[in-house]
């Protein structure tokens, strides 16, 4: 019970960041023609920002179910990255089961605050980490899917930097501490630039780069400063 | 759209969402011993967010300057380790004032 509340302590900053985030795709999401309802339950099932959005698109367009699948899987793959670093986290306690469900609630910032603990997760302090993010990140989506609409536009604008916010506050505080994070942050990102911006290369879409630019930039990582006692 | 081609669409989102998620957890149980890949994963977390965070932020808001001035606010903050709230929100605050003071001087809308 005491881990399980530290999780849940935990994961309030990312509940309320995700609350914000959410709200926007609420709209967008009544905005490409779906319920209230069917916004709500995609937040709920899903639990992921860039691969609902892109899920959208998907819909929106009328796309077929591979294609949606396909999108699915090229975006939210760095998740099994995340899985697999997360499985080396895992206390001895955790069980198969627990496996199972702490799988559900893998988002790059449960992940990122899981794996900038001290000490191995145990399956409550995950279960409480990930209960705040899934209430907020569904809770905002039905409420933006059916308020967002009377928000004023700027409200909206400001809202859609909070969950890039949220990412730099991940990286800086430990990139100021360990000079081959900071490295292994800037290269990922100045890859990242080069997939946007470099004509030919910007024909890869976004989830497929993200893979490329955080493989690659990990990679040199491991490979020039290898870290002892990681993970 | 019926309600069944809905309920297809929002299963399969859900559906590979939650196994790219899940297998690798079950699979790898036990402790990777190789130095290079144990190394790999320790980096891995930073390099995915920061090549989620650029250059997509600046695209994030109304205007590429709002967006700039979030990142600046987002940037001192988390060096000041407010946490990840307080940077959010701070970032999100600089991002309004900012439009605010763009829209009046007539550069923005």
């Amino acid at each position: 019970m005491k881990e399980y509340l530290r999780g849940l302590k935990d994961g309030l900053p990312v509940g309320l960041g995700y609350f914000s985030v959410s709200i926007a795709f609420g709209v967008s999401a009544v905005q490409a023609g779906l319920s209230v309802f069917a916004a709500f339950a995609i937040s709920l099932t899903n639990l992921t920002s860039a691969g609902q959005l892109a899920g959208l698109s998907v819909i929106a367009a009328a796309g077929g179910l591979v294609e949606m699948a396909l999108t699915q899987l090229v975006i939210n793959l760095r998740y099994a990255l995340m899985s697999v670093s997360l499985s080396q986290k895992m206390d001895d306690s955790v069980r198969l089961w627990n496996r199972f469900i702490i799988a559900f609630g893998n988002t790059d910032e449960i992940f990122a605050i899981a794996s900038g603990q001290s000490s191995s997760v145990t399956a409550p302090y995950f279960y409480g980490l990930m209960t705040l993010p899934i209430l907020c990140w569904s809770g905002g989506t039905l409420i933006g899917a059916a308020a967002g609409k009377i928000l004023p536009e700027m409200v909206l604008s400001a809202l859609g930097v909070a969950i890039y916010g949220m990412f730099v506050a991940v990286i800086i505080p430990t990139a100021k501490k360990s000079l081959a994070i900071a490295l292994v942050a800037l290269g990922a990102a100045a890859l990242s630039c080069c997939f946007t911006w470099i004509p030919g290369l910007n024909n890869v879409s976004g989830g497929f780069a993200i893979i490329i630019c955080a493989v690659v930039a990990a990679a040199a990582g491991a490979f020039f400063a290898p870290a002892e006692d990681t993970v | 759209m019926s309600g069944m081609t809905l309920f297809l669409y929002i299963f399969v989102m859900a559906g590979v969402t939650y196994l790219v998620r899940m297998l690798p957890l079950v699979i790898f149980k036990k402790k990777i011993e190789n130095r290079f890949i144990r190394s790999f994963l320790y980096y891995i977390p930073y390099a995915v967010l920061a090549a989620m965070t650029f250059p997509a932020i600046l695209d994030s808001t109304s205007s590429t300057l709002s967006a700039a001035a979030g990142l600046l606010i987002a940037f001192i903050t988390a060096y000041f380790e407010l946490g990840l709230l307080p940077v959010a929100l701070l970032s999100c605050l600089s991002v309004f004032i900012c439009e605010i003071i763009l829209t009046n001087l007539g550069i923005f809308l």
